[in-house]
């Protein structure tokens, strides 16, 4: 099994230096569930401790974040034009 | 007066819905810019994907056979119903499949939205690629132009067709949608997988540019409820799982592990093995049908594709780009027709649905309204299919033993998984006024 480092790692990125996921760290501290630890296809949500981190270099750009928290926490808008991922076989 | 930068129509977004919609509209003359956030059309686009809208392409695109980045013809089509050891296959297979008008085939996203964007371009619109639009301009009511993110980056045109996607922010902005619901709304994330052409060939009993479309339900998605993808390419496979996000959350399952459990399936891994995977990708499906459209013009506005949730989610059926194509050039007539007269009011843009109710798109998604509820179920999904397997292995088992009639096997099998014989006749009723009769 290769793990999901290694399936991003398949993908070519331009990465722009300013992220363009942010999250609202007050909201994931009384989050219970936080599902975003399992949802994200990319693996970009991690715990350090008790607290929720989270990349955006690896960003897949499906939108599931945003929509899935139930707190509201994820602000996600689309990369600068020409940055984030970029498919060539999808 | 006119302003400098004014397009008779801007179209958000270049994949199937917005580069059919500049095509069709440059070719009747029309000032058209097309602009793409990816760094090239089909840069952030993922798809199966096999495209069902052969005589639709041949219509707009005469003889496009030649030129089109087609992988495969589908001659064969498999629904799988899969159990944790087994896979229960129904397979069609069909030697006419490859004579026009074909069922369909197979394509790269980023290989053919790049081909069919460059067919707009061709006819006279401007594609802008790396700019995302970010919002629209609205005067007295009524969209004017979009705000991209550039310098000086305002666009103004008599119209702006919002075929950016599933997230679509603009149908949002303009208030013609209101949130997702996670059960409507799916997770598809997929690998393409490199294999030699011969290796495939044979493996999948396919000549020349013959091609498989196969699909399972069943515990390819462990308990959350959803179904998998094998599709065939030139020289490659699509390997892909679609979850229903409520679900996804429900079962705290990390899709790209679920993944990996389809291409270990016994009966999925001699089929891949040997192969490199060559890219990974996600993206959501708005499967929620008729049911989630959203308002489709507002003045000066139409949407088309994704944008709209236009996608035909009915068991056997996964179908969207030909529904973002033909919702494309449909917008582009109402566009022709409203500059023609000037008026670019809802009034005129109602237009719209009836040049979509001409190619059959609002019937097709108000036929099939039942099914997305009925699939996106998980008795649908997942126990059944279990069931099924399971049936087949009393069935075929052959140790000797007293035998038993096919009913009793059933019988035991559905009290195991707890599906009483009143759920089932009821499941077969919906399930065939959702897509049957
Ligand atoms: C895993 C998976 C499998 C699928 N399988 C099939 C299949 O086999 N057959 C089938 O017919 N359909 C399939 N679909 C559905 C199909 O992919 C969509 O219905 C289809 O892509 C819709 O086309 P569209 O043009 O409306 O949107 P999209 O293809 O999403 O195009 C939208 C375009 O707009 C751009 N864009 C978005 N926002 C902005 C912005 N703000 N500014 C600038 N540009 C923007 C995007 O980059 C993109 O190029 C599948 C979907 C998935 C996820």
């Amino acid at each position: 099994m290769v793990s999901i480092q290694e399936k991003l790692n398949l993908l070519i990125f331009r990465v722009d230096e300013n992220t363009h996921i942010s999250i609202d760290k007050s909201k994931c501290a009384v989050c219970r569930e936080r599902p975003c630890l399992f949802f994200c296809p990319a693996g970009l949500f991690t715990l350090s401790g008790e607290e929720v981190l989270h990349s955006y270099e690896g960003c897949l750009e499906c939108g599931t974040c945003y929509l899935a928290c139930e707190q509201k926490a994820v602000s996600w808008q689309y990369p600068r034009g020409g940055y984030g991922v970029l498919y060539r076989q999808s | 007066m006119r302003r400098k930068e004014h397009f008779d129509a801007v179209v958000v977004g270049a994949g199937p819905a917005g580069s059919t919609a500049a095509l069709v509209m440059a070719r009747a003359g029309l000032r058209v810019a097309l602009l793409e956030r990816g760094e090239y059309p089909g840069a952030k686009n993922v798809s199966g994907a096999v495209l069902y809208g052969t005589s639709f392409l041949e219509r707009l695109l005469p003889g496009f056979r030649l030129s089109a980045p087609v992988e495969r013809y589908i001659t064969r089509r498999s629904i799988g119903f899969m159990s944790e050891s087994a896979l229960f296959s129904l397979d069609y297979k069909s030697s006419s499949a490859d004579v026009p008008p074909n069922y369909g085939f197979t394509v790269l996203r980023p290989q053919f939205d790049r081909w069919l964007a460059q067919r707009a371009v061709e006819a006279g619109a401007l594609l802008v690629p790396k700019t995302v639009v970010d919002g629209l301009i609205r005067e007295k009511g009524a969209v004017k132009g979009v705000r991209s993110r550039r310098e000086k980056g305002e666009l103004y045109a008599d119209v702006v067709v919002a075929a950016d996607g599933v997230n679509s922010f603009l149908a949002r902005e303009a208030g013609l949608r209101g949130e997702f619901s996670l059960q409507e709304m799916t997770l598809g994330i997929k690998e393409v997988i490199a294999l030699d052409r011969q290796l495939l060939e044979e493996r999948f009993q396919i000549n020349g540019n013959e091609g498989v479309a196969y699909e399972f339900l069943g515990s390819v998605t462990g308990n959350v409820c959803g179904g998998g993808f094998l599709y065939t390419n030139r020289e490659s496979l699509s390997i892909g799982i679609i979850f229903q996000l409520s679900s996804l959350l429900r079962e705290r399952a990390r899709p790209y592990e679920l993944l990996d459990g389809l291409k270990n399936h016994p009966s999925i891994l001699p089929l891949i093995r040997g192969g490199s995977v060559k890219e990974y990708s996600a993206h959501m499906i708005p499967e929620g049908g008729w049911k989630m459209f959203p308002k489709l013009y507002a003045p000066g506005l139409l949407v088309a594709g994704d944008a709209a949730g236009m996608v035909l989610a009915a068991g056997c059926y996964l179908q969207g780009i030909n529904y973002a194509m033909v919702a494309g050039e449909a917008a582009a007539r109402t566009v022709i027709a409203a500059a023609k007269d000037r008026d670019f009011s809802a009034l005129s843009l109602a237009r719209y649905e009836t040049f979509l109710r001409e190619q059959k798109l609002i019937q097709d998604f108000q036929r099939f309204q039942k099914a997305p509820e009925f699939f996106l179920n998980q008795r649908i999904q997942n126990v059944y299919p279990a069931m099924i397997c399971r049936l087949a292995e009393q069935v075929f088992h052959a140790a000797g033993g007293p035998k038993e009639k096919i009913r009793d096997l059933a019988a035991a099998g559905m009290r195991e998984a707890g599906v009483s014989w009143f759920q089932l006749l009821k499941d077969l009723i919906e399930g065939g006024r959702s897509i049957g009769w």
